[in-house]
């Protein structure tokens, strides 16, 4: 990981293939998150997307934010659609019907389309083999529809569908682990990645596309909307999911976990849940619980990077 | 595709609905969303780019002396190039009608 | 001209997707649609199919491909049959809207609960109004005949609409028939290249599938229906070009003994050869009764309806499947709906048998044929007229 204050524009590719004009949301770190993942596209790169906030807020008729070939169909079969294009690329080139000029297949969801509408096509893809990158934009809930809790919704978070209440502390259940999820495929490639560390996300969503076969990275994309932040916080939210150890940040290559920045202490997670306002009814007890539990999740994975 | 959407008929949809034209947003205004604006005091600049780098609008160029300033047609005002600049060359002043 | 084999219309079904030179086999195996997939499978293991075959996890998914595969720009097949059909519905919408033209043979399926792995036709009519091209057939070589149109149509620039070609399970899946399998250069002359005009294409980046507010989605809905009602000419037009190549003719209504006839029976699919043995019967006793078979489901041909019933008394119309609690039969409200506002058409009854595989034996038409002339001169009936349930 670079130091980011010595950081050198010119080390950042100049092109937007996702163009200025979309219509997210003010701060929004999804549309960051994605705006960056573009910027490590090679020029050949065609996107699949799935319903959700990226997808409306880039394509409204008659305009788009898109300057690479996209579709998007539907909500939970994004990763098939990317195996269609795919395997159509394959063909088509040993066919002589389409130049062999090593197009690259992105698909895109959120963590509605990637961990429960859509696992089932994901987990397909991943098994079969396509040479795909899957990127999972994760907002820890359905935003696009109004903040309704995910099976990435953390542990205690108040949302439309787990609001907290006398008899509630929210969201009841532990984060999903869909990295852990993709990376049982023994697929070849696995990372996770958060917009507030740039150069590792560019760096991550390049090697995933270089890689032969399916890849998955995991995006931790801070939602001003949702998690009810401040929408200048977005950055420092992702800085300090990583900080506190909410998010670490590891690429798993080959089955081989390596984590991508050093911490040598752990920051206490009420800075990071302090800042949103869907942690705002959490009891120090519950703080307590989910400060051991990230801890115990941190180390468990510390202790796979060996 | 370059017709405003309300006065597209049906006979002028392109197959499938598919847009020719790629990133046409670009030509919509999202800058009359902010209630702030970043204004600059260059001073302490040290163009390092950070500002450009955490926009989510990706809307912040560089002038002729190679100062990052946000382009007002799309900045929607988020305030993160302010908060993450890290010389404080940023502040965001209340847009005045 | 093609050589003429004993086969099973699986079989030759996927022999004709060889001949048509697919691209891209995206399927999901599911009772009766299994030996085409199967065999597909074979011919691209076996090289003799340059295809990618993707054996994916759900027809949900091999629906999805498939449109992947053709929004690149590449010839894109799949199968599949009742569940599974029911399970890619909301993708067959998107197929249609967003005109990406797949070709998927249906082996009409009944619908669970309770499970049943035959053939009626509840899986077509609950895609009726998916914008498809829809062609239902009779026989092996009707099927054979009809895939190969099929690419022709929905990839021709004028349409680009995906097609379903719709084959009864078990009763034609499963039979062996003498069917020819046309040579491949005539298969080459007959279809011309697949060329999408807005690929999936980094030098010319494109957006499909865009959100569509209500100041266009009505709009947009408008365009798609013209293109589908469009298409029929482009349907006649390539029927007539295979009729001229290889000598089989197919139009939209089929008639069998229906010159002058005063009551027309009406069928769809594979029960039509036992309605013509009753027709026969009929004739021969001196029964003013002839045949319509409707091959072509979408488009509805209506013009080709009107002109075929214009001298009738009476339609019989026989449904496989059930349109619960509304009107009965789907054919037979279709069929009524077409008429209603001519001044002068026949009466129309309808019947639903045949469901879950269930036999219609050539009595079984004429069985229906004199109960509906009874009700047309008597009155009476119910609204679901059921054949063959017990009591
Ligand atoms: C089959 C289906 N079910 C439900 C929906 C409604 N829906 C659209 S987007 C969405 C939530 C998307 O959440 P996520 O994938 O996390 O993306 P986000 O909007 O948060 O970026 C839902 C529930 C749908 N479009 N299709
Ligand atoms: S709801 Fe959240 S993720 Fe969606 S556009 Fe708004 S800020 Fe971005
Ligand atoms: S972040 Fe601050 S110091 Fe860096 S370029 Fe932008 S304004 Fe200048
Ligand atoms: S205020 Fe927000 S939108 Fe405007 S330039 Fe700064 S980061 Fe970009
Ligand atoms: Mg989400």
């Amino acid at each position: 990981m670079q130091n980011y204050t010595v950081f050198v524009p010119r080390l950042v590719p100049k092109k937007e293939p996702f163009a200025p004009g979309h219509r997210a949301c003010i701060g929004c770190g999804e549309a960051l998150a994605v705006r960056l993942a573009c910027k490590a596209f090679p020029p050949n790169t065609i996107v699949a997307n799935a319903t959700g906030c990226m997808e409306v807020i880039s394509s409204q008729y008659p305009m788009t934010a898109w300057r690479v070939p996209w579709i998007h169909v539907l909500f939970e079969n994004t990763a098939a659609i990317a195996s269609g294009i795919e395997a159509a690329l394959k063909a088509m080139a040993r066919k002589g019907l389409r130049p062999d000029d090593g197009t690259k297949v992105v698909a895109m969801g959120g963590d509605g389309g990637t961990s429960d509408i859509g696992l089932q096509a994901l987990s397909g893809a991943l098994e079969r083999g396509h040479d795909l990158l899957y990127i999972c934009f994760d907002n820890e809930a359905y935003m696009n529809t109004g903040i309704q809790r995910s099976s990435a919704t953390p542990f205690g978070a108040s949302t439309t569908t787990s609001p907290s209440g006398i008899k509630s502390i929210g969201q009841k259940t532990w984060k999903k682990n869909m990295a852990a999820i993709a990376a049982a495929h023994d697929i070849p490639y696995v990372a996770t990645a958060s917009h507030s560390y740039p150069h590792d996300l560019m760096a991550k969503v390049a090697k995933g596309i270089a890689v032969p076969g399916p890849a998955y990275i995991h995006i931790l994309s801070v939602c001003p909307t949702g998690w009810r932040s401040a929408p200048d916080l977005s950055i420092r939210l992702g800085r300090l999911a990583v900080e506190t150890g909410v998010f670490p940040l590891y690429e798993i290559e080959d089955g081989e976990y390596k984590m991508s920045l050093e911490l040598p202490k752990l920051r206490p997670v009420e800075d990071y849940l302090n800042l949103q306002g869907r942690f705002r009814h959490l009891s120090e007890d519950t703080i307590k619980e989910i400060q051991e539990r990230v801890v115990a999740e941190y180390e468990r994975i510390k202790e796979k990077t060996g | 595709m370059s017709t405003s959407d309300e006065e597209l008929t049906w006979r002028e949809i392109e197959v499938g609905a598919i847009f020719t034209v790629p990133g046409t947003t670009a030509d919509y205004q999202t800058g009359d969303w902010r209630s702030q604006a970043p204004s600059y005091n260059f001073d302490r600049c040290i163009k390092c780019g950070i500002c450009q780098l955490y926009c989510p609008e990706g809307c912040v160029g560089q002038d002729e002396d190679g100062y990052f300033i946000a382009d007002l047609y799309w900045c929607k005002g988020c305030g993160i190039c302010a908060r993450e600049c890290p010389t404080g060359v940023i502040t965001m002043v209340e847009e005045t009608e | 001209m093609g050589r003429k084999v004993g086969i099973e219309v699986s079989i030759a079904i996927s022999e004709a997707v060889k001949l048509a030179n697919a691209d891209v086999v995206a399927a999901y195996p599911i009772t009766p649609q299994t030996h085409i997939v199967e065999h597909l499978a074979e011919l691209v293991a076996s090289g003799e199919l340059d295809a990618e075959y993707i054996p994916v996890e759900s027809e949900h998914s091999a629906m999805s491909a498939c449109l992947g595969a053709a929004a690149t720009g590449a010839r894109a097949f799949t199968a599949t049959a009742g569940q599974g059909l029911e399970l890619m519905h909301e993708v067959l919408y998107v197929a249609s809207s967003m005109q990406l033209p797949v070709v998927m043979v249906v082996a009409n399926r009944a619908l669970s609960a309770p499970i049943n792995v035959w053939g009626d036709h509840s899986d077509m009519m609950a895609v009726r109004d998916t914008g498809w091209v829809q062609i239902v057939v009779e026989n092996g070589q009707e099927a054979v005949d009809n895939v190969l149109c099929a690419f022709c149509i929905g990839e021709d620039k004028r349409v680009l609409l995906p097609v379903m070609v719709h084959i009864d399970g078990f009763h034609l899946t499963h039979v062996v028939e003498p069917i020819v399998l046309p040579d491949q250069a005539d298969v080459d002359d007959f279809i011309p290249p697949n060329e999408y005009p807005l690929p999936l294409d980094p030098a010319r980046p494109v957006t499909m599938g865009s959100f569509g507010p209500p100041v266009i989605y009505p709009e947009i809905k408008k365009r798609q229906d013209v293109v589908l009602r469009e298409s029929k000419e482009v349907i006649l037009e390539n029927w007539q070009r295979f009729g001229e190549a290889f000598g089989r003719y197919y139009h939209p209504v089929e008639q069998y003994r229906a010159e002058g006839a005063k009551t027309l029976l009406m069928t769809m699919g594979s029960t039509s050869e036992t309605a013509m043995d009753a027709v026969d019967r009929m004739r021969d006793q001196g029964m003013s009764v002839g045949l319509l078979k409707l091959r072509l489901w979408r488009p509805f041909p209506f013009e080709e309806l009107l002109q075929a019933v214009r001298d009738a008394d009476l339609l019989v119309v026989v449904d496989r499947a059930i349109s619960f609690g509304g009107p009965a039969g789907p054919f037979c409200s279709e069929v009524k709906a077409a008429l209603y506002n001519q001044d002068k058409k026949p009466k129309v009854m309808g019947f639903v048998a045949g469901l879950g595989g269930r036999d219609i034996p050539v009595g079984g038409f004429e069985a229906m044929v004199h109960r509906g002339m009874e009700i047309a001169e008597k009155g009476g009936g119910e609204i679901l007229e059921t054949y063959g349930v017990r009591e």
